[in-house]
């Protein structure tokens, strides 16, 4: 079997494929805010050092969960600005755009928060990130050895992941 | 012009300058609609320290479950930000229209002071002509 990427700690070498490849990284996060899954694709930038990166993008989905929440037009019973929400309560964002990037996010109702960032011009990718979570749950959730909310070392896991990403145009 | 639910904007500091509400639930006290906006102000400049390459310059839409967000900076830094249903088209040409009335009526204005809250009625009756059309449409539901 030939392996397409890295584990999490060293970032996957960029290998040129036919169909090209639109990811940039990828995050997962679990609902205490330790980050089970870094993989990087394609990032020519890096601002600050791995921790920070992590914390950082954390801190920013759990702020525009909360902002999200508190400007939904529709709902007219809403909390206080900055009080958690819990997974599924209020209204929930699903993807941003800048001019350089597009950020992907999915939540689950166990708390486990998949974030894509690709290319700005990606369409929309809830599907998608609806079959990665598929994934994480066929090869980390039911590995007997796994230990929930511990980063993830799989690397059936990350072939399979590497190889559908690849695949999204 | 469309039919958005509220407009925000605010100032290079991040402090909240104008904020009009068009829609019927959810409406915000002054309180509220001063932290979202700063708030906002944050997660802008943060989003842009997240980017993977060079030349950042902030988020332009955030897709929500129920609402969408629409942003504009201008160069100055000045931010026009829109709540609107999702999916609704040519918001960039509104925002950047609801720039050219803020130029046109509220720096142009000797009596304005610059950074401060917008009390320019005649930048609120333009504002309210340009959103006018689709707003029944928008109450009518």
């Amino acid at each position: 079997m030939q392996f397409f990427g890295g584990s999490e700690i060293s970032p996957s070498p960029q290998v040129p494929t036919a169909s090209g490849n639109n990811a940039h990284m990828m995050y997962v996060f679990n609902r205490n805010g330790v980050c089970l899954l870094y993989k990087e694709w394609n990032r020519p930038l890096h601002t600050l050092n791995p921790q920070q990166d992590h914390k950082l993008m954390f801190g920013l989905l759990f702020s525009l969960k909360s902002l999200t929440a508190k400007m939904d037009p529709v709902n007219a019973d809403k909390g206080n600005l900055g009080v958690p929400q819990l997974p599924g309560q209020g209204c929930s964002f699903h993807s941003f755009r800048t001019n350089t990037y597009k950020l992907s996010f999915m939540e689950t109702p166990s708390g486990i928060k998949i974030i894509l960032v690709t290319h700005p011009k990606t369409g929309d990718l809830r599907e998608s990130m609806k079959y990665i979570y598929g994934l994480y749950v066929e090869y980390v959730v039911k590995n007997p050895i796994y230990n929930p909310g511990s980063p993830i070392k799989s690397e059936l896991f990350n072939t399979a992941l590497d190889q559908y990403v690849r695949s999204i145009s | 012009m469309a039919a958005i639910y509220s407009l925000y904007i605010i100032n290079k500091s991040g402090g909240l300058i104008f904020y009009k509400d068009c829609g019927t639930k959810g409406r915000m006290d002054t309180n509220d609609s001063m932290r979202v906006a700063s708030l906002w102000h944050s997660m802008h400049a943060i989003s842009q320290q997240l980017s993977p390459v060079y030349g950042c310059s902030g988020i332009d839409l955030l897709q929500a479950d129920t609402f969408d967000l629409r942003c504009f900076q201008s160069l100055p830094g000045t931010k026009f930000f829109v709540v609107c249903e999702p999916g609704t088209p040519h918001m960039e040409s509104l925002l950047r229209y609801i720039y050219e009335l803020y130029t046109d009526f509220v720096l142009k204005n000797p009596f304005y002071e610059i950074e401060m809250p917008i009390r320019c009625e005649l930048f609120d009756i333009n504002l309210s002509q340009a959103v006018q059309s689709d707003r029944v449409a928008l109450l009518g539901r």
